[in-house]
């Protein structure tokens, strides 16, 4: 319980009715940012939609991690199991349509998983070699398969034919209304309502099904007694099995899912996002959908944070490399606020780091005037590294997760 | 008899998990309608052409450190999946101090080659800090650093950084390294084999040394078999698991070392990445043992030097990555039937020792 007494970061972050607050002061802090820096991007509904398309990979990506490691299994094959998404999503959403080709991506992803499943959960290898030899195979597969089935279509070795694209849907009266507003410059108000226009206008009906595996993913986690079982074979399979939980079982359905979801994110971008199958368009999502969980504390709504945060980054490093400079502004007020908060508990070693950090970043923010490229590529990376690195007493993974397990061997 | 026993169960778990991928592979070229047999004997001529040959020895010196690295890790249960970001960045410093200096040949080529080691023992060092005071799976931190070498590098490459833009092309590459260090190579076969050679065999005799015969080996073993059971006789686990993490990215650090030291001279984004899967699964093939991650090394190579052979018949030479995670998860499930087996036959000698103690039990225990 001491434990959890210093827990105030993670409680700002998760409890409901403070999450509120802080995401409040995150707005107001990000409104002052972009009112003093002038780099308007930042709140534009433009830049909202492109974080839009630039989250759902990874937060999909990052479900899959999710339900993988609530059930006590290690997914590191998700970007495996996300290249079959995009290469079976882009052949058959060639061939019958991208709805079809969403539902093949998952098929495909869902294929990937049951193989970790069988490997891991039946056969009992380590998951770590299991998931890294599914990367190879995804990838050796995709390859594979364009070159027999693309080339004659139109397509070539490492790049299929256009998927027709699915409709988008902007919410009439309402979106227009707040595009204007948003271009007022007004403090806050502006902001909400131009990152609001960008979550109205010309929405993906794609986007909008997908995001349903988040509530969908919550609710059986938290709310269903499968959900009950799968986080206790998380926990601890020898009790969950003497208690008549069949964990081999609850352990395919919850790979064969997290597999799925991975495919989905595929899918998305191959579909969605660029219309095609491109070799390497996942460029390393699953892994950073891995990310996203450890980012997320294991928790859904954690796993959404994680990926809108990742997602916000990518999307503003394509389209204007200044408002990530910008954004270094919040981190400054971050870092520095940690540090403040150190001394009431008298932790001047927190103090000294979160001022020390504060102090640095403004050094850069000050000397330079963008952030290389290069950076903002690894930052969900450094940052999973960071968070890992100060807040790992704080994070509460699935107690059992990654440790083998053999039906009736003591664990 | 004992015995023979049991080196049938060691080599069947290769041998069935190599017989696994060639069925595996048939079945593919039969449907992209090749002749299997025909392809596997092309595969085989091409590989064994004399200059192919020694291509592939000094891509076996490659995998065969990058294998060593990730076996003195499987010795601790660490899973050094970080080689790859150990290793460029390592070979990629290196290169850039050895342009940078201009001593004596007995001296720059050390230097050269002792940066690389520190670099890497360090990189790694990075997760076997984040394992021991944070307790955080050394998969996860260094799937992370991986890419945060890469970022660092091609950030660091650029022309007004530490790199050089190539006169003929738009590559970018560290400025080269002066002509003293600069490894020699052995003309045999009609190519050029680097000596850097060398320095591996020295690596695969050290490793079976120090793993063997010193105590610090045998604290590493112990460490590795039971992290608890070391500790309680004495054994500082949480240290012996930093430093096995160290030297594990140390050796990653030579990976590749002979390429730059003997061929390239300079660094350039050319370098694969890639390494740290084919590392580990030469330990994994080979069981961590010296000569068995050398003969696996040697198989690795020849295949990829072959691949092309498979374009002339027709068939996408892509196929060989797919042969590739299909040998390690063959090879892994092998081992893992075959330890099933043989520790069922040890239980049935025991049981058949003390039977008449265990015969009420047995029928439960089924």
């Amino acid at each position: 319980m001491s434990t959890l007494k210093g827990n105030r970061l993670w409680k700002i972050i998760t409890s409901p009715s403070r999450m509120m607050l802080t995401v409040a002061a995150v707005i107001i802090l990000i409104s002052l940012v972009r009112q003093f820096t002038g780099v308007d991007d930042i709140t534009s509904p433009g830049a909202a939609g492109a974080t839009i398309r630039f989250t759902i990979p990874i937060l999909m990506a990052g479900l899959g991690g999710l339900w993988a490691e609530r059930s006590g299994v290690i997914n590191i094959g998700l970007e495996g199991m996300m290249i079959l998404g995009t290469w079976f999503g882009a052949w058959f959403g060639y061939l019958y349509g991208p709805w079809v080709g969403i539902l093949a991506g998952a098929i495909g992803g869902a294929i990937a998983g049951l193989l970790h499943a069988v490997l891991t959960v039946r056969v009992g290898i380590d998951q770590a070699v299991s998931g890294l030899a599914i990367n190879l195979l995804g990838a050796g597969t995709a390859r594979f398969l364009s070159g027999v089935f693309f080339i004659g279509a139109g397509g070539d070795v490492n790049i299929s034919p256009q998927v027709k694209s699915i409709g988008t849907f902007t919410v009439p009266g309402l979106s227009p209304f707040l595009t204007t507003l948003g271009q007022k410059h007004i403090l806050v108000l502006s902001d909400i309502s131009g990152v609001m226009a960008g979550l109205i206008t010309k929405i993906n009906w794609g986007s909008l099904v997908m995001i349903l595996a988040l509530p969908i993913t919550a609710w059986i986690l938290w709310k269903t007694r499968f959900g009950l079982r799968m986080r206790f074979c998380g926990e601890n399979p020898v009790a969950a099995e003497s208690l008549g939980v069949n964990v081999y079982r609850t352990r395919f359905i919850a790979l064969a899912v997290s597999g799925g979801l991975a495919g989905l994110g595929g899918a998305y971008i191959s579909i969605i996002s660029t219309g095609n199958y491109l070799e390497g368009q996942t460029a390393g999502r699953g892994y950073i959908g891995l990310a996203a969980v450890i980012f997320g504390n294991w928790t859904p709504a954690g796993v959404l944070g994680g990926s809108v945060l990742f997602g916000l980054t990518d999307a503003l490093r394509v389209r204007q490399s200044t408002s990530v400079h910008a954004l270094l502004l919040v981190v400054i007020v971050l870092a520095a606020l940690y540090g403040v908060t150190k001394v009431r508990k008298k932790d001047w070693k927190g103090f000294i780091t979160g001022i020390l950090i504060a102090v640095l970043v403004l050094a850069y923010y000050m000397i330079n005037k963008t952030v290389p490229d290069e950076f903002v590529t690894f930052f969900p990376n450094l940052t999973t590294i960071l968070v890992l690195a100060f807040l790992s007493q704080r994070l509460r993974p699935p107690a059992m997760a990654g440790a083998p397990y053999r039906k009736g061997e003591e664990g | 008899m004992k015995k023979l026993n049991k080196l049938f169960w060691a080599l069947a778990a290769p041998v069935a998990a190599i017989l696994f991928t060639l069925i595996f592979v048939s079945i593919i070229l039969l449907i992209k309608g090749a002749n299997p047999l025909s392809t596997f004997q092309l595969i085989a001529s091409y590989g064994s052409q004399s200059d192919n040959i020694v291509a592939e020895l000094n891509q076996t010196v490659a995998y065969y450190l990058a294998g060593v690295a990730a076996a003195i890790g499987f010795k601790m249960l660490l899973f050094n999946i970080g080689i790859d970001g150990q290793y460029r960045l390592a070979i990629f410093i290196a290169a850039v101090v050895g342009g940078a200096t201009h001593l004596p040949s007995y001296l720059e080529v050390p230097l050269i080659i002792f940066t690389g080691m520190v670099v890497g023992a360090l990189w790694a060092s990075i997760s076997g800090y984040l394992k021991v005071k944070r307790n955080i799976s050394e998969v996860i931190s260094n799937i992370m650093l991986n890419t945060i070498a890469s970022g660092l590098i091609t950030y660091l490459l650029q022309p007004s950084r530490l790199g050089l833009k190539g006169k003929s092309s738009d590559n970018l590459s560290t400025p080269m390294i002066p002509n003293s260090g600069w490894m020699p190579t052995f003309h045999i076969f009609g190519g050029e084999l680097y000596s850097f050679g060398i320095v591996a065999i020295i690596v695969g005799v050290l490793y079976w040394i120090v793993l063997n015969k010193s105590v610090f080996g045998f604290n590493l073993r112990a460490t590795g078999m039971s992290f608890r059971a070391a500790r309680a006789s004495g054994v500082n686990a949480p240290r012996m698991v930093f430093i096995t993490m160290a030297i594990s990215g140390a050796i990653a650090g030579l990976t590749a070392m002979g390429e730059l030291l003997s061929h390239t001279h300079t660094y350039s984004l050319a370098f694969p990445t890639g390494y740290a899967l084919t590392g580990l699964a030469l330990a994994l093939l080979g069981r961590s043992n010296p000569i068995g991650i050398a003969v696996a090394a040697f198989f690795w190579s020849f295949l990829e030097q072959a691949a092309p052979a498979l374009d002339l018949n027709g068939v996408p030479k892509e196929i060989v990555m797919m042969m590739q995670g299909t040998i390690i998860l063959a090879t892994v499930t092998a081992y893992e039937i075959v330890k099933r087996i043989t520790r069922r036959q040890q239980q049935r000698l025991v049981g058949a020792a003390d039977a008449p103690r265990v015969e009420a039990g047995q029928k439960g225990d089924k």
